[in-house]
């Protein structure tokens, strides 16, 4: 009788341990947030977002940064994504049995799993020395493009496989060739699928440092890029920038600089869940 | 004409593809190239058994054991924040939550791989550090301590939801036997369906090792950047990867040796990270659909 009343006690414990442990990092999440509002949101104002950068704490801006996280998340995207997207409708709708598609498929798996550096690594020798690209917004667009086409490809893989095969039969009835189907019928109804995948990669791209570090993006920029070729600054390079440096004037615009980015993750992280959602409603088929 | 047009397209289509296996290939004759050159200079001897690394001082060092330490040393504590509260997570959000709480709480717990880690290392060092000095009086400012408690609350999603979807891939009839004995839902969860999706739940706590050993920005900013062989938590350490990003930080010329051991420290990282990687792919492949 002790022994059961035991199990059950264990039982409803854990009950409550596994609760605890659910919010735990969210709970952890919540007080740094408050702590970085508490921090820099009163540093956050109109001359913060357009002065560049300064040795003075208190004159200092993110211009620089945010322009340029603006510049890579364009140059990215453009980069990116029609790759991203071809390489999976070839690897869903063309290669569903060949070698090469295999290959590849296992190629990327392991892709996904090698570390951000190293994607630095590889751009820096590829686009900054070899292709001779420099420091630039170029070679750190090519060197995130990298890094996330795994992400894009494998949702698109994902959101054409949710596609009926009933769709593309109809198509062919009608005489479509392969690629007619794929282009007006397939790809359209997997676009919502697709386009939440790319917004969650280009958010990775936005929060990424440690290849563009070692490409060797600058901490100090003191312009805005107006060409793919200039050298540039992002939101976590100064990030970092300023969190290494001792006086308490630049934690603070550090913890400004974090509202910012965060607020370009979330919102973009938000749509993607808001994209999903409203998609796999209309999946239903 | 219409079918040329058709094998164009399909050929630029696995042209993209193959981007990716050119990127692999690029990895690796990066990596592969420089060390060559460097381990032409540091015999492989030296690299893997001196106990110092000081590339950047006047009286150099290149054996790679403190940053191998010292990347040992933040994954652990890493891991064993992250391994208990995420394999917790998974069994009561499998055994235990009403089906509507683990459909809102998982894409809530996957915001916390969504923040940016430069954020999480600026938490480690002004929030977590002061924070823990006040219990450990002798903690440095720069920690593995810290560093490896915040990289831990960064890879809970990543642990918590593959293990979460191994526990749920289960058939229904063990837990109804289980159940069916008189067993409670704790005892159904951890002499059952726990052990029976082990290797999925092993697979989740692999590439969570993985993400851990690559972090880079935690490290780099919380965890310090000075090598030194030790296990001392409350020490700074210097990882792998924070190392990369001192030498890129810095002034090194290209083509000099200093400039050559981020490629060196660069292959061990990806040597790491790859048969880690594959040791999941294989368990994975192995026992899949053992209940099908």
């Amino acid at each position: 009788m002790t022994k059961l009343n035991q199990n059950r006690i264990i039982d409803s414990a854990f009950k409550y341990f596994g609760i605890f442990c659910t919010f735990f990092g969210l709970i952890v999440l919540a007080i740094f947030i408050f702590n970085i509002l508490a921090e820099g949101l009163q540093r956050i104002d109109w001359d913060f977002l357009t002065n560049l950068p300064s040795r003075r704490p208190a004159k200092a801006g993110i211009l620089t940064a945010w322009t340029g996280t603006a510049w890579i998340l364009g140059l990215t995207a453009i980069i990116s994504i029609p790759l991203g997207v071809a390489a999976g409708v070839y690897l869903e709708e063309y290669g569903k049995k060949n070698r090469l598609a295999s290959i590849i498929e296992i190629n990327i798996a392991n892709l996904a799993g090698v570390p951000s550096i190293i994607y630095g690594l590889l751009g820096l020798e590829i686009f900054v020395r070899t292709l001779n690209f420099g420091g630039s917004l170029l070679a750190g667009a090519f060197t995130l493009a990298l890094l996330i086409l795994p992400i894009i490809i494998v949702a698109t893989r994902e959101a054409l496989k949710a596609v009926p095969k009933s769709l593309r039969e109809a198509s062919f009835g009608m005489g479509a060739t392969k690629w007619q189907t794929i282009w007006y019928q397939t790809l359209p109804a997997a676009s919502g699928g697709i386009l939440t995948g790319i917004i969650l990669a280009l958010s990775r791209a936005v929060g990424e440092t440690a290849p563009l570090i070692v490409i060797g993006a600058l901490a100090y920029v003191p312009f805005v890029a107006t060409n793919p070729m200039d050298e540039f600054t992002v939101l976590p390079m100064q990030i970092f920038n300023w969190v290494s440096r001792p006086q308490h004037g630049f934690v603070v615009n550090a913890a400004a600089a974090i509202i910012i980015l965060l607020l370009i993750t979330f919102i973009m992280n938000g749509i993607a869940i808001y994209l999903r959602n409203k998609w796999q409603k209309k999946v239903n088929w | 004409m219409k079918n040329t047009g058709e094998k164009i397209i399909e050929g630029a289509l696995a042209f993209s593809g193959l981007i990716t296996i050119l990127t692999t290939l690029g990895i690796i004759w990066v990596l592969v190239s420089e060390s060559f050159s460097f381990f032409q200079v540091v015999s492989v001897t030296d690299f893997l058994t001196d106990t110092e690394w000081t590339p950047l001082f006047t009286q150099k060092h290149y054996g790679i054991l403190p940053l191998l330490t010292g990347t040992f040393l933040t994954t652990a504590i890493a891991i064993l924040t992250a391994m208990p509260i995420g394999i917790a997570i998974a069994v009561y959000l499998s055994e235990y939550a009403p089906k509507n709480f683990r459909k809102s709480l998982k894409p809530a717990l996957e915001v916390l791989a969504a923040v940016p880690t430069v954020v999480y290392g600026f938490f480690a060092l002004t929030v977590v550090t002061p924070f823990l000095q006040n219990i450990i009086p002798d903690l440095g400012s720069f920690n593995a301590l810290s560093a490896g408690l915040v990289m831990g609350i960064m890879i809970i999603p990543m642990i918590s939801s593959l293990s979460e979807d191994a526990l749920h891939a289960l058939p229904k009839s063990l837990r109804e036997a289980s159940y069916g004995m008189g067993a409670t839902r704790f005892q159904t969860a951890f002499k059952v369906a726990v052990p029976a999706a082990s290797s999925g739940i092993i697979v989740s706590i692999i590439l969570a090792v993985a993400r851990a050993i690559g972090e880079t920005m935690i490290v780099a900013i919380a965890a310090g950047q000075q090598p030194i062989l030790t296990l001392d938590p409350r020490d700074a350490v210097e990882t792998i990867t924070a190392y990369i990003v001192q030498v890129s930080l810095g002034d090194v010329p290209h083509g000099s040796l200093a400039y050559k051991t981020i490629f060196a420290a660069g292959i061990t990282l990806f040597i790491f990270t790859f048969v880690l990687n594959n040791i999941s792919f294989w368990i994975k492949k192995k026992y899949q659909e053992k209940y099908d």
